[in-house]
């Protein structure tokens, strides 16, 4: 490891630092294309603009306009076909100064060795995510989102591996390795091994969601600890938006993860050499690769950086949950084909279909309205567009309760009870096969949504008790289970809230959400909106049969 | 028995005249010949010595009202003639020129470039059998008479040539390796031979050019054309090849030394220590062989043998961080002498950036300057003559060094220059980008675009289009050849006008191809090439082009034919691509193949043999007595015991 054991560039490394500690961010764009070049890069640099559908009140950003500079280092041997990259965002305050500094002394020193064999990419990128997503959409000139970006003039052939640096001081107690993806998509297990490995090796103390490990595993205390780390994993996972940087190269299939340096109270620091030669080690390694890291698991969860539980163990616990739905379909199954003892008329197509189409025109109102009725709601009411946003989902949301009471008006003459064993089989069929299919892309949203759904459509007939069943629908309804899952995630983070903050931050979390999908392409709020909602409101409907 | 032995003796005897002859006549040349010149071709020498100061003193002349203010240059004139001068030999059947040019690049880095000239007087075409060879290498002699080939063209190159930072390359050339060969047009099964000459290429060369097969050759119609003189060019005597996954490496370096006539004992060759050859940024070496012209009527054809090697240090890599080059600290070796066997041993230095020694130094000084025009652009050369001992001074020895004077290094402009990147995302479909920049202020003109892409892409043609400055740009000529499964690539030729100080961009959709499961590399994760697509052009000149070529132009200006006085030849390669195909698990199939193996095996096999198998009770074996007792009843005829 030469970035150590060389006194001069350790020394240059260091004067590059504090030269860095005045303010740079806010990007100086002119400044960094010198830097680079004058280090024997080939330096581009890339601009971008996007209007957001509306104002985003936690970044304070509404129209983002900004310059990616990267810089590439041409590996010797090979021909631009394979290329790794180095992120560091850099936004407005110098909370990311010393990692654009730390990447910048990497290029220096990575630049004078000769055994690469991919290029390198030193990437800074503005306005974090939405300069990450300009980047890679120029990079593999695709436009999901409707981005407005000025095409790329260097590249480096297919990315095969890509980590992102967030470090906020130049001295940090542990470091956290982010792994959760846009849609939940994690990156191959071997790469966070690479890491776990390498703090092993050098003597960092390494954390994944930003908890250390524990060595007592049959302790009751050690394995709540380890459970209450993976429950984090899949609450970070569910909510489908990328938790770092790196979340948009796994769209790419590019194994990415964020590094995050941590500065708490603890007595033992690192200095960032260390860090330096903890990402020279990572990345000698990626460089060494023949292949994509396909090795190992795409699909897993990490109670500890060094356990992981692999798909062959968690999926069971779904299955049991989905079987539920299937044997209750069977079980309609035979009710429906078995003669009835009182002669009845077989219920109508549209009874059926009347239901269906109304629950999902609910559901497309909820996914449209919100955007398109911002600019009205805002001039009626005293409201931000956010928040304007925000109040119309949940007022959609809330109008949709209130459908299928009209529903029934509409439709001549009374269910039958052979109409809802239809209905609810149809909507039991539907909940099954949506839950599996989430469960296939993203586990944790489809676990969390199976949780709360799979009893509503185990238990809801017209003949349960009204107002009981309908105040424990509402509470296993989507709305209410991402509000429990925010009160869940703030008392998993030990940050609990007041329910004052906790509506505010629901509300936060709404917006958010929306913004990914409109930003980055995130399904989840698609996928609540259109399919999860409306097959909730089937089983609404079951309750309120007449 | 005696007839073979003595028939032996007379073979043996036969071999030890012929080795002796072979002994005398390779001795010949090189003590002898020094007298043999001096003596007999004195006048000639004369003559030859007296030419080159004149013509210096000429060059020299226009010169001085420029820049150089030449107390040297009136110094060199009075040089005594050195009188053993090994350069004019009589007319001999074979020559051998070698030379070294070297460029400094603007970004530090410095480029090397050789080139070793062998022209032969024969014609393997008459069907004379040709069996002395003296300085053209016997192997690739053989190969040419064997195959009927009537041009050669082999590159190995590591890395990828940096237009934009270093400009345009002498001898251009892709990624891998490269090979494409004219055959006579007396061959009748032009693949047999182009499969049959690959493999023994590949042995030649210990490349893996015999993964050259069907699938990836091509025959382009119009990108490459023959180089040398040629009667005909239909080019289904034409196979192009590109390997761009070869590694270039030590074992590809030695065989290529071997073929020079010197080897690597002596002259420039000296120089090419593969330790630091291969510590470079981009290292290219080739071989092309093709008819040239005999003497000016051109009623004879000689072959020419060019060797080429390309070399590209880089400053960064190169340690300290100062901006200097020698020849020591690019090779780890000096020059002491020329190759004796060579007819003009020169290297040049490129100085055209540097007419007032502002930029660098450079040490020792040499008066001798030199002029060609190389890519369209008219240069100046210092030369040092190897075959002059003055070059190697007191120390004898020769040492070249470069030291900047200034640090500045930016991006370049060439005219044109290209690049490609697979777009998309996902393993079903994707796009390829072809963008090639005319950097041009005012002149527009034509590219001709070489696509050769493996079978399992599936080009969409339908989505081919070429677009230049947002509008659309028809091309003049396209000529598609579609792939067969597992039998050709798609070739994709066309011809397109580049609008003046624009990037035209080729677009063309593609399916990934699902292969089947013994056709995926052993790394397949690593994902499947495509090789550089070609970009030929005919490029506006700056300056107008030299056409009458004379002997005194330096070889790496002669290179490309040029047809219009105001532009010239020039290929650029693009990157190769590095695609991911849908790839299987492959542990999953190991995993069944190996379970259902034992399960068969011991599960079914165990069931099988208890169902089948018929039970007998088997008496225990008699003893002897009783064994002999039965003997004897059978005999008897008596049922046995």
């Amino acid at each position: 490891m030469g970035l150590l054991s060389d006194p001069n560039r350790r020394r240059a490394l260091i004067n590059l630092l504090t030269r860095l500690n005045a303010p740079i961010c806010g990007m100086p764009v002119d400044w960094l294309v010198k830097t680079m070049q004058a280090q024997g890069l080939e330096v581009f640099t890339q601009s971008f603009s996007r209007t957001l559908p509306f104002p985003d009140e936690n970044k304070e950003r509404y129209i983002v306009k900004g310059t990616n500079v990267y810089g590439i280092l041409r590996a010797p041997r090979a021909p631009r076909t394979e290329a790794l990259v180095l992120s560091a965002p850099c936004s407005p305050g110098d909370n990311n100064n010393q990692a654009v500094g730390l990447l910048l002394g990497l290029a220096h020193y990575f630049r004078s060795q000769v055994f690469w064999a991919k290029d390198i990419i030193f990437l800074v990128n503005e306005h974090d995510l939405i300069g990450m997503q300009a980047w890679l959409e120029s990079y593999h000139h695709t436009n999901t989102t409707g981005m407005d970006w000025s095409p790329l003039q260097g590249r480096g052939g297919s990315i095969q591996a890509a980590l992102s640096l967030e470090l906020s001081s130049d001295v940090i107690t542990s470091l956290d390795i982010i792994l959760e993806g846009l849609n939940g998509q994690l990156p191959n297990l071997d790469l966070a091994n690479l890491f776990y490995a390498f703090c092993q090796k050098i003597g960092v103390l390494c954390t994944i969601q930003g908890r250390l490990q524990r060595n007592d595993w049959d302790s009751v205390s050690g394995y709540s600890h380890a459970v209450q780390t993976m429950m984090l994993m899949v609450m970070k996972q569910a909510s489908g938006r990328p938790w770092g940087d790196h979340g948009l190269f796994l769209r790419y299939h590019i194994e990415a993860a964020t590094i995050k340096g941590i500065n708490s109270f603890r007595q033992y620091k690192t200095d960032i050499t260390t860090v330096g030669r903890l990402l020279e080690g990572m990345f000698r390694k990626l460089n060494n690769l023949l292949e994509r890291l396909h090795q190992s698991y795409f699909f897993y969860l990490m109670p500890s950086l060094s356990h992981f539980v692999s798909i062959g163990y968690y999926m069971p616990a779904f299955g049991l949950l989905a079987v539920i739905l299937l044997l209750r379909a069977l079980d309609l199954w035979v009710q429906l084909v078995s003669p009835p003892a009182v002669a009845q008329s077989s219920p109508g197509v549209l009874s059926v279909l009347t239901p269906l189409v109304i629950s999902h025109l609910t559901g497309a109102a909820l996914y449209i309205l919100p955007t398109r009725f911002q600019e009205i709601a805002v001039e009626h009411f005293p409201v931000s567009e956010t928040e304007a946003v925000v109040l119309t989902a949940i007022a959609v949301y809330t109008a949709g309760l209130a459908l299928p009471h009209n529903t029934h008006r509409l439709l001549s003459g009374e269910g039958t009870e052979q109409g809802w064993r239809v209905l609810k089989l149809v909507a039991v069929l539907y909940l099954a096969v949506l839950l599996g299919c989430t469960a296939l892309i993203n586990f944790s949203l489809g676990f969390i949504l199976a949780l709360t759904l799979v009893p509503v459509a185990a238990f809801v007939t017209p003949h349960v008790p009204k107002t009981l069943s309908a105040v424990v629908l509402v509470i296993l309804s989507p709305a209410f289970t991402l509000l429990f899952s925010v009160f869940f995630f703030q008392e998993l983070e030990e940050m609990p809230v007041s329910f004052q903050d906790g509506w505010l931050l629901y509300l936060s979390v709404i917006s958010q959400g929306i913004l990914d999908h409109y930003l980055y392409g995130s399904l989840v709020y698609p996928l609540i909106a259109l399919m999860v909602y409306p097959c909730w409101l089937l089983f609404w409907n079951i309750l309120f049969w007449k | 028995m005696a007839a073979p032995r003595c028939s032996r003796c007379a073979c043996l005897l036969l071999v030890f005249i012929y080795s002796l002859y072979v002994v005398v006549i390779s001795e010949e040349p090189t003590p002898g010949n020094e007298q043999h010149a001096s003596v007999v071709e004195n006048p000639q020498t004369a003559a030859e010595t007296e030419k080159q100061p004149t013509e210096e003193r000429r060059w020299e002349a226009t010169q001085v009202d420029e820049t150089v203010p030449d107390d040297a240059a009136a110094n060199k004139q009075d040089l005594p003639v050195p009188d053993s001068v090994l350069t004019s030999t009589p007319p001999l059947k074979d020559e051998f020129q070698e030379e070294l040019v070297i460029r400094p690049l603007h970004s530090g880095d410095i480029y090397a470039s050789f080139q070793f000239r062998t022209v032969w007087e024969t014609d393997f075409t008459r069907g004379s059998k040709v069996s002395h060879y003296r300085l053209f290498p016997k192997s690739l002699g053989q190969v040419i008479s064997k195959f009927s080939v009537r041009e050669l063209h082999i590159s190995f190159t590591q890395g990828y040539w940096r237009t934009m930072q270093w400009g345009q390359p002498y001898l251009p050339s892709p990624p891998g390796a490269e090979l494409w060969v004219w055959f006579q047009d007396t061959v009748t099964d032009v693949d047999a031979t182009w499969k049959e000459l690959t493999n023994v290429l590949s042995g030649i060369f210990c490349a893996s050019l015999n993964f050259i097969d069907s699938t990836n050759t091509v025959e382009p119609s119009a990108s490459f054309k023959p180089l040398g003189i040629a009667n005909g060019t239909d080019h289904r005597f034409l196979r192009y090849a590109t390997l761009p996954r070869e590694i270039v490496c030590t074992e590809n370096l030695t065989p290529w030394k071997k073929l020079l006539p010197c080897g690597s004992k002596a002259g420039l060759a000296v120089l090419l220590k593969s330790e630091k050859l291969f510590h470079s940024s981009f290292h290219s070496q080739a071989v092309h062989i093709r008819p040239v012209c005999q003497d000016e009527p051109c009623k004879a054809t000689s072959l020419e043998l060019r060797q080429t090697l390309n070399v590209v240090f880089d400053l960064h890599a190169s340690g300290q961080g100062k901006r200097e080059w020698s020849l020591f600290k690019m090779f780890s070796r000096t020059l002491t002498e020329a190759c004796p066997l060579a007819s003009s041993s020169k290297i040049y230095i490129d100085v055209t950036d540097n007419p007032e020694e502002d930029q660098f130094e450079l040490s020792p000084a040499t008066h001798l300057l030199s002029q060609a025009v190389v890519l369209g652009d008219r240069r100046t050369f210092s030369v040092y003559d190897l075959t002059q001992q003055v070059t190697f001074g007191t120390v004898r020895s020769l040492n070249v060094l470069i030291r900047w004077k200034s640090t500045e290094g930016d991006m370049l402009r060439p005219l044109l220059h290209a690049e490609r990147y697979v777009a998309g995302y996902g393993l079903q479909t994707g796009e390829i980008h072809t963008l090639m920049y005319n950097n041009h202020p005012f002149r527009s003109f034509p590219v001709l675009l070489l696509d050769s892409v493996p079978w399992y892409l599936r080009l969409y043609v339908h989505t081919l289009t070429v677009t230049s400055k947002g509008k659309d740009n028809k091309p003049s000529y396209i000529h598609y050849q579609p792939s067969k499964d597992r039998m050709r690539p798609h070739l994709l030729e066309m011809l397109v006008q580049l609008p003046p100080h624009s990037v035209t961009e080729v677009t063309v959709q593609f399916e990934r191809a699902l292969l089947k499961w013994t056709e995926y590399t052993p790394d397949p994760n690593h994902g499947f090439y495509v090789g550089s697509s070609v970009v030929s052009a005919l490029v506006p000149s700056t300056v107008a082009m030299n056409t009458n070529i004379t002997k005194e132009q330096p070889l790496f200006s002669t290179f490309f034919p040029t047809k219009e006085e105001s532009s010239y030849f020039i290929r650029v390669y693009t990157e190769p691509l590095l695609v991911n195909l849908p790839t299987p698990d492959f542990s999953m199939p190991y995993n069944v193949i190996c379970l259902t193996c034992t399960v068969v095996a011991v599960g079914y096999g165990s069931l099988y043999n208890l169902l089948t198998r018929s039970f007998q009770v088997e008496e225990p074996n008699p003893g002897l007595a009783k064994r002999i007792a039965n003997v004897i009843r059978r005999m008897r005829g008596v049922p046995p015991l």
